[in-house]
C-alpha cells in the first residue's frame, strides 16, 4: 500500500482500504486561523454543537492568528477578538499574534507526529504531510464537524510517488526549486484527489525544513496531502523537538501501488522560478533574469523557517538591498524568529536593509502588510502568485527560493544566486 | 435530484481567487457582500451576469486555490444553481458539497455542446445533463448517494441540525 494507504488503512481499523473507497477516520488536530475561524464559528453556533471540552475529547483543537497579525484593521480586530473569546468560552489553545504561521508553527511546537491524521481550515495545512502525518486542507464546515465529533470521512485517495534520484542538491539549489519542478511537471491540477509521496535514495540529503517546503506546494497541484516518510531524518528532527514518541515504521510502499511516478535527478537541479500568473508557470531562472523587481519576500509557510532565514543571510550579509528595491522578512514562527535572532541573522538582514516583521503570513495572501501596487513586480517565496493575491490585480509575483529571492533584492532585478554564494 | 437553470460559459482553471479574490476577503465580511464580487477575478462584469438561476459550464480544475468557502458561498448566494465543469480542485469540490451546492463532473462533448444562455438540466442522480433547446442529452457521473443525501438536505449543517447524527454514520 502506498503510505496514504496505510494510514487511513491503519487509522480505520481496517488491513486495508483501496482508492476511490470512502472512510471513516478519527481526526487528531483540528485547526483554524483568522481567516477561517469566523466561519467556523458561525458554523458551529448555526448547527448548535460546541466543541467538547478537553477531557470529553481525544482530539486536540486549535486557534491560530497568523493571516493578518496584528490586525490591520478594525473589522480585521473584531474577527481577532470574537476567535478570542470564543476560543476562552470553549477552552481551545488559541496561538495569539506574534506565535507565527501555524505549519510552521505545529513542527516546532511538537505536535506533529508520523500516522496523525490533521484536518486544517487552510490549504497549506499539507506542509505537515512531511512529518508523516495524513494532513488535509479543508473548509470550515468539514472541519467544525471534525472539531464536534473528533472524526470526518475521506475518500482513499490515489498516490503519485515523487522520486527523488542522486544527490545532494547542487550550490545554489534548495527544496523550493525542487518543489517548483515538480509543480510545473505535474500542472495545476496533475494531482487532483491524489496524495503526493516523497521517496526514493536522494530523499536522505533533504533536510526535513526542506521537505515541509516540498510537502508544502504539492497543493499547487491540487493534491489531498503530501507525505514523506517517517525516516530517520523526520525521527532525528522530532526527538530534537523533545516529541519522544515511539511509531511504527512508514515507509513508501511499493512503485506498482503508485499511479504515476515522476522522478527528479537533484544532482541536476537549477535555480527555477515560477512566473506569473500561476505556480505552476516554472521557469529556468535565465530565462526570466534581468526582470526588474520591486519588492521581495522572503517568509511564508514555504519558506520561512530557519534554514530559509540562513540562506537569505548568506546572500545579503555584507551586502546591500538595492535602493529603490524593499526586501521584506517574515520568520515563519516565534522559534524561527528566536533561533534566527540568536544566530545574528535578523540583525545582518536589518543591516542589509531588509525589514523584518513579526511572525505572521505577510503579503502572501494580501491581508496584511507589504501589499503590492499597481504594475509592482515581485519576487516572493511563497507558494502562489494568481492575480491579485497580494495586492493590486495588475502587480506580478515571481516564485523563488530564499537564495534567489536574497539575491533580487540584492540587485533589484532576477539573477542567478550562484553568484552570491 | 433534477436542476434547471440558464447556461454561463467559463474556461479552465477558474481559481477561487478568481470567484472572490483573496483580498476582497479582508475588506467585506459578510457572505452577501461577498456575493456581490461574484466571479470579479474573471471579468468586471461577471457579477452582473451571474443571476439567480445560473449554471455555472467550466472546464479543468474549476476551484484551485483557497481553501476558503467564501468562494463557494459566494456563488450559492449569487444564485448559481449548480457548477458543471470537466473536473473540480478537491477542497472547492468538497466545500461545494458542504453547502449544498451541486457540482458535477461532465464529458468534454457536453461542455463543447453548451452555449451562454442555453437551458441546462441536470438529474445529478442519474447522472444526465440535457440542453433540451438543442435536443442533446449527456451522460455523466452520478453524483454519489452520501454526497447526494448532503446536498438534497441542503448542506452538512442542516444535515446535522435535522438527523442529529453525521451523514456517515447512517450510510
Ligand atoms: S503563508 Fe501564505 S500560503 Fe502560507 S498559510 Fe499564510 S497565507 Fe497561506
Amino acid at each position: 500500500m502506498t503510505m496514504a494507504q496505510q494510514i487511513l488503512a491503519r487509522r480505520s481499523g481496517r488491513e486495508k482500504v483501496e482508492p476511490g473507497e470512502a472512510v471513516a477516520v478519527p481526526v487528531d488536530l483540528v485547526f483554524a486561523h483568522d481567516g477561517t475561524a469566523p466561519l467556523l464559528i458561525d458554523v458551529l453556533e448555526d448547527m448548535g454543537l460546541s466543541i467538547p471540552s478537553p477531557d470529553e475529547r481525544r482530539h486536540e483543537v486549535y486557534f491560530v492568528i497568523d493571516h493578518a497579525a496584528p490586525s490591520p484593521r478594525t473589522g480585521m480586530s473584531k474577527l481577532h477578538k470574537v476567535m478570542r473569546e470564543f476560543a476562552r468560552r470553549n477552552s481551545l489553545r488559541l496561538y495569539d499574534v506574534g506565535w507565527g504561521i501555524t505549519h510552521v508553527l505545529f513542527p516546532y511546537e511538537g505536535k506533529v507526529r508520523p500516522w496523525m491524521v490533521i484536518m486544517g481550515a487552510d490549504s497549506h495545512t499539507l506542509t505537515m504531510g512531511a512529518l508523516g502525518a495524513f494532513a488535509t486542507g479543508a473548509g470550515s464546515t468539514d472541519v467544525a464537524i471534525a472539531a464536534v465529533f473528533g472524526e470526518t470521512w475521506m475518500k482513499v485517495p490515489e498516490s503519485i510517488m515523487v522520486k527523488l534520484e542522486g544527490g545532494p542538491l547542487p550550490r545554489g539549489v534548495m527544496a523550493k526549486d525542487v518543489a517548483l519542478e515538480m509543480v510545473g511537471q505535474l500542472g495545476p491540477g496533475g494531482a487532483n484527489y491524489m496524495a503526493v509521496e516523497f521517496a526514493g535514495p536522494g530523499l536522505r540529503h533533504i533536510s526535513m525544513e526542506g521537505r515541509f517546503t516540498l510537502s508544502n506546494m504539492t497543493v499547487e497541484s491540487g493534491a489531498k496531502t503530501g507525505l514523506a516518510p517517517a525516516d530517520g531524518v523526520a525521527q532525528t528532527w522530532l526527538r530534537e523537538r523533545g516529541v519522544e514518541a515511539s511509531f511504527p515504521p512508514l515507509e513508501p510502499g511499493p512503485e506498482g501501488s503508485y499511479r504515476d511516478v515522476l522522478p527528479i535527478e537533484l544532482n541536476r537541479m537549477e535555480p527555477l522560478v515560477a512566473a506569473p500568473p500561476l505556480p505552476n508557470n516554472v521557469k529556468h531562472i535565465a530565462e526570466v533574469e534581468g526582470t526588474e523587481v520591486d519588492q521581495v519576500f522572503i517568509g511564508t509557510c514555504v519558506n520561512g523557517r530557519l534554514e530559509d532565514m540562513v540562506a537569505a543571510a548568506r546572500v545579503l550579509r555584507g551586502r546591500r538591498v538595492k535602493e529603490g528595491t524593499r526586501c521584506i522578512v517574515i520568520p515563519g514562527s516565534r522559534h524561527v524568529f528566536l533561533e534566527a535572532g540568536r544566530m545574528g541573522i535578523i540583525q545582518q538582514l536589518v543591516e542589509a536593509g531588509c525589514v523584518v516583521g513579526a511572525p505572521s503570513c505577510g503579503p502572501c495572501i494580501g491581508g496584511h502588510y507589504g501589499l503590492l501596487g499597481p504594475e509592482e513586480v515581485a519576487v516572493f517565496t511563497s507558494n502562489r502568485n494568481m492575480p491579485g493575491r497580494s495586492g493590486d490585480p495588475t502587480s506580478r509575483v515571481y516564485l523563488a527560493s530564499p537564495l534567489t529571492a536574497a539575491a533580487a533584492a540584492v540587485e533589484g532585478r532576477i539573477v542567478d544566486p550562484r553568484g552570491y554564494l | 435530484m433534477r436542476i434547471e437553470g440558464r447556461a454561463l460559459v467559463l474556461g479552465d482553471n477558474i481559481s477561487t481567487d478568481h470567484i472572490l479574490p483573496s483580498r476582497l476577503k479582508y475588506q467585506v465580511t459578510t457572505l452577501e457582500e461577498m456575493a456581490r464580487f461574484v466571479l470579479v477575478g474573471v471579468s468586471e462584469d461577471m457579477p452582473q451576469r451571474v443571476k439567480p438561476g445560473t449554471i455555472l459550464v467550466a472546464g479543468e480544475n474549476f476551484g484551485y486555490g483557497s481553501s476558503r468557502e467564501h468562494a463557494a458561498w459566494a456563488l450559492k448566494l449569487s444564485g448559481v444553481r449548480a457548477v458543471l465543469a470537466l473536473s473540480f480542485a478537491r477542497i472547492f469540490y468538497r466545500n461545494a458539497i458542504n453547502i449544498g451546492l451541486p457540482v458535477l463532473t461532465i464529458p468534454p462533448e457536453a461542455r463543447q455542446a453548451v452555449g451562454d444562455g442555453d437551458t441546462i438540466v441536470v438529474d445529478a442522480a442519474e447522472g444526465v445533463v440535457e440542453l433540451p433547446g438543442r435536443g442533446l442529452r449527456f451522460h455523466t457521473e452520478p453524483l454519489d448517494p452520501l454526497l447526494r443525501r448532503i446536498v438534497e438536505a441542503g448542506g452538512i449543517v442542516e444535515y446535522v441540525k435535522r438527523q442529529g447524527s453525521l451523514p456517515w454514520r447512517t450510510a
